[in-house]
Order: structure tokens, then C-alpha cells, then sequence
């Protein structure tokens, strides 16, 4: 038992910092900006300490019931590099909005870890455990303005919803429990028995309890308002770093136990993706506020994941995977984007503000551009890229009524990203944004507007670390 | 060939516009350092491919000069290259926007930075269609000029800019994704994406209707063909001049070196079983938008109109399948980039003075300014197609092959010469002829040094082929040869494989 702790240091280091940081910000006075700067050194540290061991090695823990492997590692580093940068470039926001407290970033840390052990997972239990940390953890991020009263709102709506859908998952886990008799995945695997109803049912509520988490229609209601009401960072956290760890579990449970029941779940996962690329592409139409915005062009994003992931096949976990690192380096840019439109200490989220930006702040509206047009898909952005992955593995399995609702939504987003792009460059502009960037906000930009444009020189990069990942 | 030179075709422009992005320049020197710079770029990159045009070997029809680099792992490689179809058409490209880049004077005020940024960008991409040997390498170009081509119509355009932008970058962008989705399919089926394997497998006789279709999809809206051409005025009359010459002129060109390289290169069958629906679509472009154009009263739009049917000329050559069709397509695609670059200047030259361009604003120009209406008359022939010009060359081809297959589709497509000569003579006496009824235009001057410049030297190439062409054909001539002689012997081996099946 003793060695099995020598795999884990990093799921060690950073629960024994964050009860550091707790006692230090108890007991230390105005300690919150020593504590902001020691969590992303923890988080370096810990992002270090995943590479202490071989990333090729496959290794399974506590009675197979936790598995580190190259696929969790990989995920667990980009959780970690997308939490380092969250906290980077959301700093000055923070300290504008009177969040910059003890409390904020170690709920952070909290998050991460409990995604760690929701990536980590090997057993209905273990991923239930770290699934409810990160998410209670994200109740009290997403009213973390407690001045705002549409922040309460969305603490309060993500709560309710989140629980039920917990509830859901949990009777899912206990209906799989019944019928298979075990809840570690492997020995789930050995004695599935595809024919049971139970099972698909347990199947079915454990996907709508995932489908939930990574908001995919028609489990989405809650993303819009929980992403306008929430402080703009802890929305850029929602945007990105959950659904790593919630597209993981998708894969671990589909692909490890279930593996043999891909007739029942493939067609819901067809289902959910083609809904949740369709709405996610009209619905963001009509919208006014950018982070509503960003809520249903993530929705449409995570619908293309999905479909990478109904394929069946390595090649379309790998697609997405691509996928969402991609989207997760265009997120980062656009949050970023978002971040350096304030004036006199006040921060603008609406897309008429955004008018005329090109002619007060080229570099940005460039950056902006890029990473607009980088999710629209266009070549030779990455966001391109990532969509090719995604069609080539559908289309290989030849399930053409998916690609062509992905290249239909594909049009109809390119649309509202076109509307944005239109305000930025075409109308009149307004009064200049402050420019007293911090210095995060400004590499943080410039890389992921960099990566997005330079991608496609070294395409096949990524391609290579990606496809070492063989689930089936 | 050890220099890559194509690569350093494609890249140079990018480095000037890096160049440009870089250099201290604003509106208060008049922006001339990035002009010089964006200046010097194209025109090094036209002397390139000069060069290019030089070291190229007519008398073989494999491609040339080519580049291979393995780029997405195993998957697709960079890889580019040329034969005699595509040089005619960097020379083109490099050609117009070195003048098009000439051609900004005092027209666009605002933002002249981005612009040349645009434009350079915009005629790498280009480049890139024209040369790349793999399919999603040319997807890649292909759509990636949307970018820029939406920015130059957005920004830089007229009052109904933004809907014209859009409505570019939409139409365009659904045709395309279909191709994408076509060139994922062949991938799967055929194994690989690079062109020179791509003829030498052949793609199964099965899937070809179908992917056929999806390429027609993307190209007839870029070509464009009628019904999908409505994109096309709208975008033109809103667009910069140095923007409507560099779509006229080269973007319109993508579609029929698409048709040639893809349609008839990769799906002879499916090109010879769909020939009717392109014969039709282009007739009725031919008649019909002839008709259309003679009932405008702006002047870029009748001239937008012209292109596409000009533009169906081409497709109905390129689908005669005969050697003469395609090589005179290929030639009217050339001679039209110059000739409706040359129109949107002559229009852009009016409207920089005047601010209008409606053509009941004008009349009488002849008195005032004599010298535009010299080099405007050469324009108005060769766009009418008479003999001695350039325009002549390709329309007479064309219906020699059409007259090859059918007599009819011939026949109507004549009506569409006598139909241009109507468009552009009214619109030449509207315009140039006539009295002097607006007393606005005496204030006009004639042609500075600049203007005279950019329309010789586009009028120049123009006569220059219509008396002599023998330079291009014997460029294109070999590879066609082979293109031809490829698709016969596809439709025989069909015809008798399908023969085959019948006695079984």
C-alpha cells in the first residue's frame, strides 16, 4: 500500500499545499496576494512533479482502482498548464472586483485536485469522489462575487442543477453497481453482460450526469446564465478546465467497461453531439453578452469533441483530445481578450463594446482576430486543424450524417464569430481601453495567439504526443 | 531542383507583409516606406516568377520544380509543384498585384497598412492554390484567402460593405466545407491526398458522382457559376479597386484551374457524366447574365456581371473536354484577369475623380479625357473579344472545341459574344461619347503618370497575345495533351468495363 504512494506525489503535494495555504491565510494577515502567487508556484511545482516518474508508464494503484498512465498524464498536464494560466491573467480582474481573497485560489486548487482524481480514476467510486470535490469546489467559485447578485444566481442555479445531475450520476453508478457487481472498471469489463437493460440504463444516466458536465445539449440549460453571472474568471475556469477532466471520464468509462456495449451508448453520444453542434451554433446567434457567447460557442465546441468521440476508435479519442487541447489554447486567448477590456476600472463584456477596437488597439484586435477566426475553423488556424482531426476520424468510420452536421454548424458559427470581427474591424470606434496590462495577460495572449497562427507549420507535434494515447 | 522556388514564391510576399507590419509608417507620411516595401515584394516576386516562366520546361508534362516535405505526420505532406497549367497563373498573380499594389494612389486613405498587409497575404495564398500537389494543402490556401478577401471587402469597401463581406465569406466558406468533406472521403478510400498519385490510382468509379459534386459545390460558387454567382456584384461594387482587381483577376481563377486540375484530373468519368448540367449552367450564365449586365447602371456591377459571363466561357471550354476548349479556357482565364483587372481600374480611375459610379453621372469623357479614352476603348474590345486581342484567342477556342461536341450549346454560346458587344459598347458610348451633360466632369483631369503606367502595361499583354499568343500555348499545350489523353483512357477502360459487366 505504502509503495503505491510513490505514484501519487502529485495528488499528495497539492492537497498537503493547499492545507498549507488554508492554515497560512488563517493565520497571516493581508496574506491573499502571497497566497494567489504561492498556488501557481504550487501548481508549477505539482505540473513537475508529474513528470517525476516515465509519462509511458502504466501503472494502476489501491486495487486497481486508480491508474496513472500516459492519457491521465497527459490530461492531468493540461489541467494543470490551463489552471497555471487561468490564475495568471486573472489576477488584476480579482483585485478589481475585491476577490482577491485567501479563499479564491485555494478553491481553485481544491478544483484541480479533484479533477486530478476524477482524471485518475479507475473505479465508479474514486471518480464520483473527485468529481463532487471539483464541483463543490466550482459552487462557491461561481458566487464568489457575493456583492453581485447575479453571481449568487449562478452559484445558486449550478448548484441545484449540478446536484441533481450528481444524483442522476450516482444512480447510474448504483444501477451498473447492481448488474455488474463490482465498481472498478476492469472487473466491470469482465462481467458486462451487454444484453441487460440495467446496464444500459446505469450506461445512460451516467452519460446524462457527464453530458451535464461538460454542458452538451440538451443537458446545456445552466451554461448561458452560469457563465454571464459568474465573475469573468471563474467563467474562463468553467470554459476550460472541467471539461478536460469531464471529456477523460467520458472516454475512461465508455471506452474501459463499456467498451462492448458501443451500440447502446454510440448512438446517444451521435445524438448529444449532433444537438449540441446544431444549438450551440444557432443558438449563439442572437447574443449580445461575449461570455453567453463564449457559454453557447462552448457548448457547439464540446459537441465536436463529442463526435470525435463516437467513433469508436483510438483515432477519434485522439481527435479529440486534439480537440480540446486546441480549444483550450483558443479559450486562454480569448479570456484574455476579454480581460484587457477595461476602463477606469470597469470591464466591458458586451459585444457592441468591442466596436471599433481595431483602430484604438490593433495588436489586440489582430490577436482577437486570429483566434476568432482559429474557432470558426478556417484555415490555417489550429481551430482548423483540430476540426480536420475530428472529421477525418468520423468520416473514416464512415458516419457522414455527423460530419455533414458538423460542417453545416461549422457555417452557421462561422457567422457569429464573422458578427464579432464585423464590430472589431468594420464600425466605429470608442473610447480607448486602459493599457496597464499586466505582464501575465500580455504572454499569456501572445502565446496562445502565436500557437493558433503558427500551428499549422508543425501540425504533426501535437499529433505524435497525442497518438502514444491507446485506450482500446 | 535544389533552390525551393516555389516555397520562396509563397513566403516571400508573407515576409513583406511582416516587413510592413513592422515598419514605421502612419498617415502622416503618407504610409510611402510600407508602400515601397509592399512595392518591392511583389515586384521581386514577379521577376521570380519570370524566372520561373524561364527555367520551365514546355515540352514535358510532368510536373515541375517539386518541393516535398513531410509536414502531417505520415498523413499529408507539403508538396508543390508546377506543369503548364499553373505557371500561366502565378504569372498572373504575381503580374496583378504588383499593379494592383501600383494602383493604390490616393483611393484608399484609411488603414493603408492593413491593406497591403491584405494584399500580400492574400497573393501568397494564392500562389499556394496554384502550386500545391495536395489536396489538403490546396484546401488549406484555398480557403485561407477568405481571411484576407473578407477584411479587403469589409473594411475598405462601400456603403454596403459589411453584408457584402459576409455574404462572400459564407457562400463561399458552406461550398468549400463540402470539398473538405470530399477530400477526407478520398483520403479514405484512395490512401493518400497528393495529387500525382491521386491520377495515377484513380478514384473508384463509385464514389466519383458524388465527390464530383462536392467539388462543383465549392467551385461554382467561387467560379462563379450561375445560380451561385450572386455573391459576386455585391462583393465587387463594394470592394477597394486594388480589391475588385485582385478578385476579378485572380480569386475568379481558382475555380476553373480547380475544374481543370481536380474535376477532370481526378473524376474523368464523373466530368463526363455531369458535362449536360455544366453545358446548361454555363449557357445560361453566358445568355442570361449578358442580358443582366446590359440592364446595369452602375458600372462595376455590369463589369462584376461580364466576369461571370466570361467566367462561363471558361467552364464551357473546360468541359468540351477537348484540347482546344481547355486551351482556350486557360487563355481566356489569363486574358480576362488582365482585361477585368484593367476595367476596375478604368472604373477606378472615374471614380476617384467623380465618386460615382453610375453611368448616367458620365458622358462626354472623350473631350476631356482623351488618353483614358484610348486605353478604355482597347479594354472595351478585348473585352468584347475582337480579333488582336487576347480575348479573342480564348473565346475562339472555346466554341472550336464546342463546336467539336455540339452544334447547339455552340451555337448559343456565340449569342454571348454578340450579347458582350452589346454591354460594352453602350456602356463605351454611355460613358466616353456622347455631350458633355454633366458640368461636374470639366473639372476632371486626364491620366497622370501612375494610371498610364498600370493600364499600358496591362494593355500591352493584352495585344501582345491577341496577335501572338504561340508563348502561352506552348506552355499549356504538353500538359494539357496529357490531361486529355488521361481522361480517354479512363472512359474507355469505364466504357468497357462496363461492358464487361454486362456479358457477365
Amino acid at each position: 500500500m505504502i509503495d503505491n504512494l510513490n505514484f501519487i506525489y502529485p495528488e499528495i503535494f497539492i492537497s498537503l499545499s493547499i492545507m498549507f495555504l488554508l492554515l497560512l491565510g488563517v493565520f497571516k494577515k493581508n496574506s491573499s496576494s502571497l497566497i494567489y502567487n504561492l498556488s501557481i508556484i504550487f501548481l508549477i511545482f505539482t505540473l513537475a512533479l508529474i513528470f517525476n516518474y516515465p509519462l509511458q508508464s502504466n501503472i494502476s494503484l489501491f486495487n486497481e482502482s486508480y491508474k496513472i498512465d500516459y492519457f491521465s498524464s497527459f490530461m492531468k498536464i493540461l489541467t494543470m498548464c490551463s489552471g497555471i494560466f487561468v490564475l495568471i491573467i486573472s489576477s488584476r480582474y480579482l483585485k478589481i472586483f475585491k476577490m482577491f481573497q485567501i479563499e479564491y485560489s485555494i478553491l481553485i486548487l481544491c478544483s484541480i485536485l479533484g479533477m486530478m482524481v476524477m482524471i485518475s480514476s479507475n473505479d465508479l467510486i474514486v471518480f464520483y469522489i473527485g468529481l463532487e470535490l471539483q464541483s463543490l469546489a466550482l459552487y462557491v467559485l461561481a458566487s464568489f462575487n457575493r456583492e453581485e447578485i447575479k453571481s449568487s444566481e449562478a452559484g445558486l442555479k449550478y448548484f441545484v442543477l449540478s446536484a441533481l445531475s450528481s444524483g442522476l450520476l450516482l444512480y447510474g453508478c448504483s444501477l451498473i453497481y447492481g448488474f455488474s457487481g463490482s465498481t472498478n472498471f476492469i472487473i466491470i469489463s469482465e462481467n458486462i453482460d451487454s444484453t441487460q437493460l440495467g446496464l444500459t440504463l446505469g450506461i445512460v444516466f451516467i452519460l446524462v450526469g457527464l453530458a451535464f458536465k461538460i454542458s452538451a445539449v440538451p443537458f446545456h440549460m445552466w451554461a448561458p446564465d452560469v457563465y454571464e453571472g459568474s465573475p469573468t474568471s471563474v467563467t474562463l475556469f468553467f470554459a476550460v478546465v472541467p471539461k478536460i477532466a469531464a471529456l477523460t471520464v467520458f472516454i475512461r468509462i465508455l471506452y474501459v467497461p463499456f467498451i462492448n456495449m458501443i451500440d447502446q451508448w454510440q448512438i446517444i453520444i451521435i445524438f448529444l453531439s449532433i444537438a449540441s453542434m446544431i444549438f450551440g451554433a444557432v443558438a449563439a446567434i442572437g447574443q449580445k453578452n461575449l461570455k453567453r457567447l463564449v457559454a453557447y460557442s462552448s457548448i457547439g465546441h464540446m459537441g465536436f469533441a463529442l463526435a470525435g468521440l463516437s467513433s469508436g476508435t483510438n483515432e477519434g479519442i485522439q481527435s479529440s483530445i486534439i480537440y480540446i487541447s486546441i480549444y483550450l489554447i483558443m479559450n486562454l486567448g480569448l479570456f484574455s481578450c476579454l480581460f484587457t477590456m477595461k476602463r477606469n476600472d470597469k470591464y466591458y463584456e458586451n459585444i457592441e463594446d468591442l466596436s471599433g477596437l481595431s483602430k484604438n488597439h490593433p495588436l489586440i484586435s489582430l490577436s482577437l482576430m486570429i483566434i476568432l477566426f482559429s474557432l470558426a475553423g478556417i484555415p490555417p488556424m489550429a481551430g482548423f486543424f483540430a476540426k480536420f482531426y475530428i472529421f477525418t476520424a468520423v468520416i473514416k468510420e464512415s458516419m457522414y450524417f455527423l460530419a455533414i452536421a458538423g460542417l453545416l454548424s461549422t457555417v452557421i458559427s462561422a457567422f457569429y464569430y464573422l458578427r464579432i470581427i464585423k464590430i472589431i474591424y468594420f464600425d466605429p470606434e470608442k473610447e480607448k481601453y486602459d493599457t496597464d496590462y499586466n505582464i501575465g495577460l500580455k504572454i499569456t495572449l501572445s502565446l496562445s495567439t502565436l500557437l493558433i497562427l503558427l500551428y499549422f507549420i508543425f501540425p504533426s507535434r501535437l499529433v505524435e504526443i497525442v497518438s502514444r494515447i491507446n485506450i482500446i | 531542383m535544389d533552390f525551393p522556388i516555389l516555397s520562396s514564391l509563397i513566403l516571400l510576399p508573407l515576409v513583406g507583409s511582416l516587413f510592413i507590419l513592422f515598419v514605421k509608417s502612419d498617415a502622416s507620411n503618407n504610409y510611402q516606406s510600407s508602400k515601397y516595401v509592399a512595392l518591392f515584394t511583389s515586384f521581386v516576386n514577379f521577376l521570380i516568377s519570370i524566372y520561373l516562366w524561364y527555367l520551365f520546361d514546355n515540352s514535358i508534362s510532368a510536373f515541375q520544380f517539386i518541393e516535398d516535405k513531410q509536414w502531417l505526420r505520415g498523413f499529408v505532406n507539403y508538396k508543390v509543384g508546377i506543369d503548364g497549367i499553373s505557371i500561366l497563373f502565378i504569372l498572373l498573380t504575381t503580374f496583378i498585384t504588383s499593379l494592383s499594389i501600383i494602383s493604390i494612389n490616393n483611393s484608399i486613405s484609411s488603414r493603408l497598412k492593413e491593406f497591403l498587409i491584405a494584399i500580400l497575404v492574400m497573393e501568397s495564398l494564392m500562389i499556394g492554390v496554384f502550386c500545391s500537389l495536395d489536396l489538403v494543402i490546396f484546401y488549406l490556401f484555398f480557403e485561407g484567402g477568405l481571411i484576407p478577401m473578407f477584411l479587403i471587402i469589409g473594411i475598405w469597401g462601400g456603403s454596403r460593405r459589411v453584408y457584402s463581406a459576409f455574404k462572400f465569406f459564407l457562400f463561399t466558406l458552406l461550398g468549400s466545407v463540402l470539398m473538405l468533406l470530399a477530400i477526407i472521403t478520398i483520403y479514405w478510400t484512395a490512401g493518400t491526398t497528393d495529387i500525382i498519385h491521386l491520377y495515377e490510382l484513380g478514384i473508384d468509379w463509385k464514389y466519383q458522382n458524388l465527390l464530383w459534386l462536392a467539388f462543383f459545390s465549392s467551385f461554382a460558387v467561387k467560379t462563379p457559376m450561375w445560380p451561385f454567382h450572386t455573391w459576386l456584384p455585391d462583393a465587387h461594387v463594394e470592394a477597394p479597386t486594388a480589391g475588385s482587381v485582385f478578385l476579378a483577376a485572380i480569386l475568379l481563377k481558382l475555380a476553373g484551374y480547380g475544374f481543370i486540375r481536380f474535376s477532370l484530373g481526378l473524376f474523368p468519368i464523373a466530368s463526363n457524366f455531369f458535362t449536360p448540367l455544366i453545358y446548361s449552367l454555363s449557357l445560361i450564365a453566358i445568355v442570361f447574365i449578358s442580358l443582366v449586365a446590359l440592364m446595369q447602371d452602375d458600372m462595376k456591377k455590369l463589369i462584376a456581371y461580364s466576369s461571370v459571363a466570361h467566367m462561363g466561357f471558361v467552364t464551357l471550354g473546360i468541359f468540351t473536354l477537348t484540347q482546344q476548349g481547355i486551351e482556350g479556357s486557360i487563355i481566356q482565364m489569363i486574358s480576362h484577369g488582365l482585361i477585368s483587372a484593367a476595367l476596375f481600374i478604368c472604373v477606378g480611375v472615374l471614380y476617384d475623380r467623380t465618386h460615382s459610379r453610375l453611368i448616367s453621372n458620365y458622358g462626354g469623357i472623350v473631350s476631356i479625357m482623351p488618353k483614358y479614352a484610348v486605353v478604355f476603348m482597347i479594354f472595351t474590345l478585348a473585352a468584347i473579344g475582337l480579333p488582336g486581342t487576347s480575348g479573342f484567342i480564348g473565346e475562339f477556342l472555346i466554341l472550336l472545341g464546342a463546336f467539336q461536341k455540339s452544334f447547339i450549346v455552340a451555337a448559343i454560346a456565340s449569342l454571348g459574344v454578340i450579347f458582350a458587344a452589346a454591354y460594352m459598347l453602350w456602356l463605351y458610348k454611355r460613358v466616353v461619347f456622347g455631350n458633355l451633360v454633366n458640368k461636374e466632369l470639366l473639372k476632371i483631369l486626364d491620366l497622370n503618370k501612375s494610371e498610364i503606367f498600370i493600364l499600358w502595361s496591362l494593355a500591352i499583354p493584352i495585344l501582345f497575345f491577341g496577335f501572338y499568343p504561340e508563348p502561352l500555348i506552348n506552355t499549356i499545350e504538353v500538359s494539357i495533351q496529357d490531361l486529355i489523353k488521361m481522361y480517354d483512357l479512363n472512359l474507355t477502360s469505364y466504357i468497357e468495363s462496363g461492358r464487361a459487366t454486362l456479358i457477365k
